[in-house]
Order: C-alpha cells, then structure tokens, then sequence
C-alpha cells in the first residue's frame, strides 16, 4: 500500500502526466468530466461524471479511415495509428466494470483494433466510493464500490490517497513516483468499513437483478412495456451517458478533398436507428425503449455469461428529462416475477 | 392542491367527462416525477403527485393525447399553459379533446438544481410552507424552494393562463418587472468574438442527444430535418466540430416567434447548457423590432414573423430611423 | 496493426447483367482480377460506395466458382440507385464474408431440397442451388419453386431456363402473380403454388422472399404437414458493423449479422417477434 497527503496529489498528477497522458475527473459547467489533466487541475468533489470514461476508449466520433476517389477508382486509407499510453485516474467501480462489458463486445472475435489499441494503452486507476448517492445501485450487479477493480485501486482515507496496485500494469505504473511513501492498511481497512455501513443503507440497495438475464419473449412481450416508455422523449440522453452502451453508427463524411468514414455513438431510442429502404422494425417508441432495456437486463446477459450491460452507475437516473429509468423499469417489469 | 388536483381528475374521469388525465406520477424517489397518463381513480389515489419538483411541462404530450377517442384532461402551470396555446395556435392539438385545468405555481425546482447546492444523496423531500426538508444518507438540509428554483421560475414571466376550461387556485398575472432579458443583454454587450466565443464554449458540449429538440413544445414536425438520414445533417453524428452549433442555431431559428420561453430545453440539458438564451435573444429582437410580442398569450396570434403589417421594416430600417425604441 | 474488418478490401466490376427493371447483378473481383475472398452459401458481404453509403448484401454466386463473386441488387435506395447507376470498371469496396450460411456440409446433406423463393428472394438462394448442383452427388432431389410479380421481374431467367431446368435431377416450377402476354406457365402467389404442387414432406425446405410471402408460405407449408425444424430462411435487418457490434439488427439476443442472417424456423420462432 502506498500513500500520499491528499493536500500533494498535484505533485502526482505532475509526476504521471510527465510521462503519460493523465485524465482526472474535473469540474465543467456542464458537470464533472474526465479532462486531460494539465497543471493546476484538481480534481472534482462529485462522486461521478455526468459522461462515463468510455469515452476515452470508444469516443463519441473517431475516424475509422479515409478514401480518395479518382474516376472509377477507390483507394482505401487506413489511418489507424499505435496509441500513446495514458491513465485514467478516479474511475469508480461501476465505470470499471463498464469495460469489462465493452470489452465483451469489443474484444470478441472479429476484434475491433480502434477499441484495442486504446484499451491495451490505458491504465486505470479506480476510486473507492466514500460517499455513494442515491442513485447508485451498483451492489445490485455484484460490484463493490468499496473494493474497486482495475489496474491499481486506490482510496481516499481522511486527508491522505492511499494506493494499491492491482496489475502489472498498476505495479509499474506506481513504480519509482517519489512523492508516494509506503502506508499501513488500517486507515483503508476503516475505509472500507465506512463504505459499507453506507451501503447498507442507500435506498436502491436491496434491488435485485436475479428475476432478469431470462425469459426473454415472456419480459418482451409484457403489457408493461407500454406504462413505462409512454412519457419517453425519444432523446438519447440515457444512451449517452451510459458508460455500458455501445451502439454505433457508421458514416461517411465528404471533406472535399476524400472522403473520411467514421463511426459515432448511436441511440436504439432514435427512430432511424433499424430503418431501412423498405420499413422499420421498430415502429414506435416503445419498441425503440423496450430495445434498450431489453438489451442491457436480458440479451447482453444471455449473450454473456450472465453479465448484465448495467453497472448500477445511475447516471439514467438523474439525467433523463423525464426521470424514467432502468430501476423503474426492473421494479415493474419484475412485479410478480418469482426469482 | 394535490388533494384538489385528485379530486378534480377523480371527478372527470369517473363521470366520463375526460377519458384519460395527464399528469405527473411519483417515482422511485421524491424528485424523479414523471409525466404520466392516468386512467381510472385508482392510478390517480395511488400514483398522482403535485408538488414544487413537478418541472416537465406537459403540454406536448397532448400532440399525440389530443388525437385519442374522449378529451384528455391536463393540468397546466402557466408557463405550459402558454406553450398549450402556442400549440392549439398551430392547430397541433385538437382543443375539442381537452379540458385544461390551469394550477397556480409559485415556482418549480428539481433534483438537478437542488443538488447543485451540494445536497447529495437524497432520501427524502417534503415540503411545509415552501421550504423543503430534505434527508439525505449524510444529514438533513432544510432549504426554502426560493432558493433553489429553475432560472426560469426566478425569471417567471408570467402567472397567468392564456388557455383553459377550469381553475383550481388563484388566477395571476404576467410579471411586469421580469428580468429574463438581462442575462440576453450582457450577451448582446459583448463584442462579436466574445459572443461567438461564449456559444462556442457553451455549445462545444452538447453531446447531441436531441433532448432539447424532444422535449420543446414547438418542436412537433412530423419528421424533424435532423432526422432525414439523406439531409447529411441528421442527428447523433457530427461530422465536423460546427455541427452541434448549427443544430442548436437552426433549431432556435426554426422555433423564433413560437417559442414561448418556457425553458424545457435547458431544464434537460444533460450538459446545463443555457440553451434558453438562444431563444429569448430572438424573442428579445422580435420585441425590440416588432413591438413586444409574447407567444401564447393568445390563442390566433399571429407571430411577427409569419404576419406582415405596413408598419413593418427591415432591422436596419429600424435601427437607421432611430433605433429599437421607436420601432 | 492487426487486420480490422471494417476496413474494406478494393473490388472492381467486371460485369453488370440486368436481370429485370429493377434488379442487375454485379460480377466483382479485385483489381489483380481475383475473387474477393472465401465464403459458404448464404452469407453476405458489405458493399459500399465511399461517400455513398455500405449496406449487406446477400452473395449471389455460389462459393464453387473460383473467378468472382456476383451480388444481385434490387434497387430500392440510396446506395442501391447508385450501384445501378456504375458502369463497368467501377471500384467499389467489399467486406466479409459475414454471418452463417446454411448448413450444407451438415443438415442439409443427404436430403431432398426444396427451395421456394419470391422476387429478389432468389438471390441468396442462388447461392445454394448452385452449390448444391456443383456438389450433386451430396443432397437428394432438387424442386425450386420461384415466383416473382411478372414474367419480367424473374431474376437470373436465363440460367433457370437454360441451366436449372435442363438439369437432371432439378425441378423448377415457376410462376407469376398475374396474367401477362407471352407467359404460358402458372400464375398465382407461391403461397398457393405451394400448396398446389403439394410437395413430399421428405423434403428439407429454404425459403426467401418478401416477410409476407415468407409468412404465407410457411403456413402452407405446415397445412401440408412440413414443422419448422425443416424449414430454413434467411433474414434481413439494418446493419452497419457486419459482426454484431454496432447493435441494430438484433431480434431478441440474436444478431442477424452474426448469428443469422439464416435461421432455422423453430430457431426464430423462439425469438421475439420483431422483424
């Protein structure tokens, strides 16, 4: 375990940015965001930020490649290029767990390189959770915000940061920081303990998510589908700021001068998202939100081992413009359902 | 008034007058209120709520209500009675299918607004006389809702229903000394590059979720633009860094001369951009060139800008023969 | 940096056939004149025109012939009006190959094949058929039912007329939706053409087509005693990425670009309906 005085972190946001990229969550006017860290950045106070990490790894627009055109013919560009290595430092554990799902889909086979490439040069850094909101649901995924995975672990203990590699990648990444000294395990033992008797008491921490990750065409074709999507906006603000939700589109742009194809986020609350020539599967919006949490509470998990594609973050849950959001729809949708 | 408000829509639905209510429903929590349609007393007893975290408007939601077999009952603050009437202006909601109670409102804050003042972790909110007893996993906060309203409610414009059936409460009046165009006017104060750098700054953060566009009363086309896949603007994707920009400005120029100023967009902004200033900048030069006009206020007017009258002239007409005072 | 499927490989037209008003087929190679890559009947390839737009489509030709591959196009888009509108010598760019295909080295060996297509249906079938008969000596009897709105809307005529029907061992019955001049051969919807031929239910059955073709035809099919575990279709959705990431052409936990696009009946049957 290493340490260092909270009052010093800028002398270690110092000392990993020289060598690295360094993203800390910081304060913006719209809320706190994972920034590039530059001298005299502090971090927020917030528990979490308004948008999740994935950006870092799956941006909400990335160029995949270019063309020239010239007649009749095409000539393909790759313009991938080897990412440099970065950290990412105060990722909570709900948002650590959101790779872990990314990865699943990302990193199957055929691999996406564009997702590879940045993941293989990140190295988290993850935060413990000391004053979780009411918002957060993450125990309802098996996930402990008070033990939080990564590549080193890290935990705010009274005025002092304690560190714990948990990685290779982690171990190096502490190595030779002079500014960090070696720390005993109590202070983070009695963190911990807070951490819990906290949890105990956050109102979502009895909900359980046993009754989903089956029976899909009995939850697909439940009456309750209709109650719960009436009052949605169709707006993509829950998809956007989910750390789990990976949809993407693909365009081309004209620049005048070639063409570049890039990807951007996607909404399967969008209309257009499966329209094709000749129709749309998805008519209304209750099919398009009936898509949405159908994918994260029972496709994603049968796909995966169980996994479900939520981490319990809450984002959805202060962010919709019309408070509709995945726990509402688990508590209904789970009404009378045995587990 | 909750227990009024029940009462009412218990009423209505029970003797058949209105087949359905919208209104707000209760959530998970005491802030997370969703507008909801109610169809017999029992939802109503159990679900219905009105308090000061009652924020959507939800005078939209009547575009498609208003077209169902029976009347729809809607409760309305003042500010979404003006976007109602805006609405039946436009002839996008059948006024025969609705009967709109109009409520008083001393103002509306939200969970987001709340929180900002540093209170994390929310348990419980009750009110008793305006001021909000909040429990949160850390200790409790007493806070007057004064101080925690929407922008829009300390700017409120208007206490007044331009449209209605029925009113449970005092009817007000507009604000006279309403401040919203100060914060329009420090803008116009600045130079050009200032300005441009402000809604550059502002803007750079949308993530083009299209919650503004979604959840703004003006905003009912059929088929938005943004949402023609061949128009190579359509939403999500941003192909240059203006792009956002463009959404934001051709929207505010689509909605100019109906927007009613009701703040929704900004109330929804995942990203707290004030995307309300853009709009009563317009609603501020249409005064200034045009004579004060309001949209809402009546159910017929014509808009500026959509009207001619012989008095009418180019800006610069106006300005050259002595500036917005005389226009 | 490892290959990235998303990037496309070149692809040059070498011919264009125009099949009817609507539909042509395009032979693709690349630009060193040989065949794009490896794939099993009934999988699919995205084709795009850079700036255009890519969409899937189905590979027409069968994975036995070893010079080129052909896509027949209806047009009905953007991209497809495009692709209509090249000429020969055109580059395009192709991907995959993608999805699964029917089970020909597996379920569908040893057995009598009855294909029913309708339209533009017939494309992916194409595939097979000509799989099949490049490898006889494997399945059984081979009946094709194709049907199309008129004589002129019958894809790939010539090679039905001039190699399918003069097989041994294959047996093609065609028809059309209405009465037309110069047309002496069956009219009505293959629904009840179907049901007309009454076929044995020995048969292992794929069927392509219009969703409500498909639909009608599988309740004739059942009304003739076939079950679903005989009937093979393949399915169409919007699709962008081709390998089940960009998540928009899933019904139900499947995704038709990966896990499709070929369904067994009873396979889909237990998926939600929404497609």
């Amino acid at each position: 375990m290493l340490k260092i005085k909270l009052s010093k972190l800028p002398i270690l946001f110092d000392a990993l940015s020289d060598k690295n990229k360094l993203y800390i969550p910081a304060d913006t006017k719209g809320g706190a965001r994972f920034l590039q860290y530059e001298n005299g950045m502090t971090m927020t106070k917030e528990l979490n930020t308004v948008r999740s990490p994935k950006d870092l790894f799956f941006p909400q627009t990335e160029n995949l490649m270019d063309f020239k055109l010239e007649g009749k013919k095409i000539e393909v560009i790759d313009t991938r290029e080897e990412c440099e290595d970065f950290v990412i430092f105060g990722v909570r554990a709900c948002d650590v767990r959101s790779f872990e799902v990314l990865d699943r889909v990302f990193l199957s086979e055929p691999i996406d390189t564009y997702y590879k490439n940045r993941r293989e040069h990140g190295v988290i850094v993850s935060l413990a959770c000391n004053r979780p909101e009411e918002t957060c649901f993450c125990s309802t995924f098996d996930i402990d915000c008070a033990n939080p995975e990564g590549d080193v672990a890290s935990y705010i203990c009274g005025d002092e940061m304690y560190f714990e590699p948990l990685t290779e990648k982690g171990s190096e990444l502490l190595l030779n920081l002079s500014c960090l000294s070696e720390g005993s395990e109590a202070p983070v033992y009695e963190c911990k303990r807070n951490i819990y008797e906290i949890k105990s008491k956050l109102p979502l921490s009895t909900l359980s998510a046993e009754k989903f990750g089956k029976n899909m065409t009995e939850y697909f074709n439940s009456d309750k589908w209709d109650e719960l999507s009436e009052a949605c906006l169709g707006c993509g603000t829950c998809t956007f700021v989910c750390p789990t939700c990976q949809c993407y589109d693909i365009k081309d742009f004209d620049t005048g001068n070639g063409i570049k194809r890039f990807r951007c986020w996607d909404s399967c609350m969008y209309s257009d998202f499966t329209k094709m020539a000749h129709g749309n599967p998805r008519v209304s919006q209750k099919e398009r939100f009936r898509q949405r949490f159908m994918h994260k509470l029972v496709y994603y998990p049968m796909n995966n081992d169980g996994l479900f594609s939520c981490v319990g973050c809450g984002r959805c849950l202060s962010k919709c413009p019309i408070s509709m959001n995945i726990v509402k729809v688990m508590k209904k949708l789970g009404e009378g359902k045995d587990e | 008034m909750q227990e009024m408000m029940k009462k009412k829509a218990i009423e209505l639905l029970q003797s058949g007058e209105v087949a359905r209510v919208l209104g707000w429903k209760k959530g998970e929590f005491d802030y997370d209120i969703t507008p909801a349609v109610f169809e017999s007393a029992e939802e109503i007893e159990n679900e219905f709520i009105y308090n000061s975290l009652c924020s959507p408007n939800l005078s939209k939601y009547l575009v498609k209500e208003s077209r169902k077999e029976g009347k729809t009952l809607i409760f309305l603050k003042p500010c979404d009675s003006y976007s109602l009437s805006q609405l039946i202006t436009e002839h996008r909601v059948i006024r025969e299918n609705v009967y709109a109670v109009g409520i008083e409102c001393y103002g509306k804050t939200d969970a987001d607004t709340i929180k900002e003042k540093g209170i994390k972790g929310i348990t419980k909110i009750t009110e008793n006389d305006g001021v909000l007893n909040i429990e949160t996993l850390y200790g409790t906060e007493k806070i007057p809702v004064y101080e925690v309203l929407r922008e829009r409610c300390v700017n409120c414009k208007s206490k007044k229903h331009p449209v209605y059936d029925e009113l449970i409460g005092e009817e007000g009046e507009t604000v006279d000394d309403c401040e919203r165009f100060d914060e329009v006017a420090k803008i116009e104060a600045m130079t050009p590059e200032e300005r441009f750098a402000f809604f550059r700054n502002e803007l750079s953060r949308c993530i083009r979720c299209n919650a503004c566009r979604n959840v703004c009363p003006a905003c009912t086309c059929e088929k938005c633009v943004f949402d023609n896949d061949a128009s190579g603007i359509a939403q999500k994707a941003a192909s240059d860094s203006f792009e956002e920009n463009m959404f934001h400005i051709i929207r505010a120029f689509h909605v100019a001369g109906r927007c009613t100023d009701c703040g929704e967009c900004s109330r929804v902004c995942p990203q707290n951009i004030p995307l309300h200033l853009l709009n009563r900048k317009f609603i501020k030069d249409i005064n200034e060139l045009y004579g004060n006009y309001q949209a809402g206020e009546n159910i017929g007017n014509r808009s500026p800008l959509t009207d001619y009258t012989q008095s009418d002239a180019e800006p610069n007409i106006v300005y050259e023969r002595g500036g917005k005072d005389n226009a | 940096m490892n290959n990235e499927t998303l990037i496309p490989v070149i692809g040059v037209v070498t011919d264009i056939r125009i099949d009817t008003p609507d539909v042509k087929t395009f032979r693709v190679v690349t630009p060193d004149g040989n065949k794009p890559f490896e794939y099993m009947p009934g999988q699919c390839a995205m084709l795009s025109i850079p700036g255009v737009g890519e969409a899937m489509f189905s590979i027409t030709s069968s994975p036995t012939n070893t010079e080129y591959m052909e896509f027949s196009i209806k047009k009905c888009g953007c991209l497809t009006d495009w692709l209509h509108k090249m000429e020969v010598g055109q580059y395009v760019t192709v991907r995959g190959p993608y999805g699964n295909y029917f089970p020909v080295e597996t379920e569908l060996k040893g057995k009598n094949l009855l294909f029913i297509a309708g339209g533009i249906g017939l494309a992916p079938l194409r595939s097979v058929i000509n799989y099949c008969r490049a490898n006889r000596d494997n399945y059984g009897t081979i009946d094709i039912i194709y049907g199309s709105r008129s004589k002129d809307d019958l894809v790939d005529y010539s090679e039905i007329i001039n190699e399918w029907m003069t097989e041994a061992g294959v047996s093609v019955h065609l028809t059309i939706d209405r009465e037309q001049e110069g047309w002496d051969g069956h009219v009505g919807f293959v629904p009840n053409y179907v049901k007309e031929l009454n076929p044995d239910i020995n048969k292992t059955v794929l069927v392509c087509g219009p969703p409500i073709m498909i639909k009608f035809t599988l309740n004739a099919l059942k009304e003739l005693g076939f079950t679903e575990e005989q009937v093979y279709t393949t399915m169409e959705l919007r699709m962008k990425c081709g390998v089940g990431k960009c998540g928009r052409c899933n019904i139900g936990s499947k995704y038709v670009c990966k896990d499709g696009p070929v369904f067994r009946y009873d396979k889909l049957g237990a998926l939600p309906d929404e497609y």
